[in-house]
């Protein structure tokens, strides 16, 4: 479970970019968060991988204070996490096999069961046969793919995506929107922050908005 | 994950890296080497000199000359209490017709010799102490000057001082130009992983947000700089072999010029150890320097 208890969370000079947030996500849950570019969309999911620390209030991910664990812990939360930022951030020197290994490189996964356990990750979301292309030869659709491959390769119980099909069109958003929807229906959690909100409602996700970095719904 | 497993895809990332550069690896390799080569080679230079010194000195002696009217029984006794005294290494007597032939095939003295009528010279023994420190021998000329059969007692510890004071010089010499250019090294490998981690910003910003530790990231950096060192190292040997080569038979046919036989070699095996593993822990140490400075904890690109 995901909690945040009236988090606030303001940039050096800048202005609040969340501002008294309190909710809560539960385990399983597929949530989308809604709202228009600078609403704190993106803060709240950093917060939640503990790339960012809140001025006040607390997020608490299973259980652990994000804001009182030490930088030596962070790793290990992030290692339980998958995270599909919104520029993908593949390694446009490595394969998409190789990108999506990377993860388990982390962890120190043997090569044999890593290798397995990234041509699974690839057969999930469809891009098996690429695993030998470089990103730049790919569309921006499959690089999303690759990205979601690399997030989900360590299995993590709770996967966060910062606008997943944005610049995608609609063929292709909707592709990324199934995959995402048969993670959620395997049990993983899903928040996802996103402009189009529609095309998850179908799904039964829960919507909540933010504007000015405040929840409105 | 075993920690083996851990350190050897670090020294494998590390080894990846540095194969994949090579023009850069050998460049960074060359400097290094030289920052070596120069302490590397007045150290071995040094310790080949020290011996060319005791070549043309010997053994550092004392010579005892005993009185022109000093009996065979005087004789006798001081050579017993010589070969009793356990700091002497070695004893020679030398009788003074001995003492006179000697001085007469030396050139230029036969002529002199022939026209005395009378040998001049003394009786002597010559003694070599165990130990060349300059305290021995003054402890050992206080004791025999006051003997009753010696007229005069010639000591070469002078010699030994300014031997010892050279060699001291030199070796405090090399010692700070080793640690002149220790710097150096770890300056240079400082900088080359300054610009890798610059270069690899995007990818340690992706590796830390997939959950990799600072060790992990750091791993591979350290190997670097610790291979690249080694690999210093190495380069530095044989240039040190190979300039040793070159300078080895002039310096030997200058020493058997004055009769020395003088075989220089080395680096041997414990020095080349301790430059392969000095510039191994300087790679490394640069290398820490460096990530220390340059590595930051957040995933933030």
């Amino acid at each position: 479970m995901i909690r945040f208890d009236t988090v606030t969370k303001r940039y050096p000079g800048g202005q609040d970019a969340l501002s008294g947030v309190t909710t809560e996500i539960r385990h399983g849950e597929l949530l989308v968060l809604a709202g228009h570019s600078g609403a704190g969309k993106s803060t709240l999911l950093k917060l939640i991988a503990g790339l960012e620390t809140p001025t006040s209030g607390t997020v608490s991910v299973n259980g652990q204070d994000i804001g009182r664990l030490k930088a030596s812990q962070l790793p290990y939360l992030r290692r339980s996490l998958g995270l599909v930022m919104q520029e993908h951030r593949l390694l446009l020197d490595r394969t998409v096999f190789d990108n999506v290994m990377l993860p388990l490189l982390v962890t120190g996964e043997r090569p044999k069961d890593a290798s397995k356990r990234v041509r699974a990750a690839l057969e999930r979301v469809g891009m098996l046969e690429q695993e030998r292309a470089m990103p730049v030869t790919l569309s921006g659709g499959e690089q999303q793919r690759a990205a979601i491959a690399r997030a989900i390769v360590n299995r993590p119980s709770i996967l966060i995506a910062d606008e997943p099909t944005a610049h995608l069109d609609p063929a292709y958003a909707r592709e990324i929107a199934a995959i995402f929807r048969d993670f959620h229906a395997a049990g993983v959690t899903l928040i996802l922050a996103t402009h189009d909100d529609t095309l998850f409602s179908p799904y039964g996700a829960r919507r909540i908005e933010l504007a000015r970095g405040k929840l409105l719904s | 994950m075993s920690a083996l497993h851990v350190q050897r895809m670090a020294l494998g990332q590390a080894s990846r890296r540095l194969a994949g550069k090579p023009l850069s690896t050998l460049l960074s390799a060359i400097v290094i080497a030289i920052a070596l080569t120069l302490p590397a080679l007045g150290y071995v230079l040094i310790d080949n000199l020290a011996g060319l010194a005791r070549g043309v000195s010997g053994q550092p002696e004392i010579s005892l000359f005993l009185k022109l009217d000093a009996t065979p029984e005087q004789t006798r006794a001081l050579e017993a209490r010589l070969r009793a005294d356990t700091r002497i290494a070695a004893l020679r007597f030398v009788p003074r017709d001995a003492a006179l032939k000697q001085l007469a095939q030396r050139g230029g003295f036969a002529e002199v010799t022939g026209l005395l009528t009378d040998n001049p010279l003394p009786d002597a023994f010559v003694v070599e102490p165990h130990s060349e420190n300059p305290d021995a021998f003054e402890a050992l000329r206080r004791d025999y000057a006051a003997a009753p059969q010696i007229a005069h007692l010639q000591l070469d510890s002078g010699w030994v001082e300014r031997l010892h004071a050279l060699i001291d010089l030199g070796r405090s010499a090399m010692l700070l130009l080793g640690g002149i250019f220790a710097a150096a090294l770890v300056i240079v490998t400082f900088n080359t992983i300054r610009l890798q981690i610059l270069t690899q910003r995007h990818e340690i910003a992706v590796l830390l947000l997939l959950g990799a530790t600072r060790d992990f990231v750091r791993r591979p950096f350290l190997y670097f700089g610790a291979l690249q060192g080694l690999l210093g190292g190495l380069l530095a040997w044989g240039i040190v072999a190979g300039l040793l080569r070159l300078v080895a038979p002039r310096l030997e046919g200058l020493a058997q010029r004055y009769s020395i036989v003088l075989d220089i070699g080395g680096p041997h095996l414990p020095e080349v150890l301790v430059l392969l593993v000095t510039a191994t822990l300087l790679g490394w140490l640069g290398a820490a320097l460096s990530v220390r400075r340059h590595l930051h904890d957040g995933p933030a690109d």
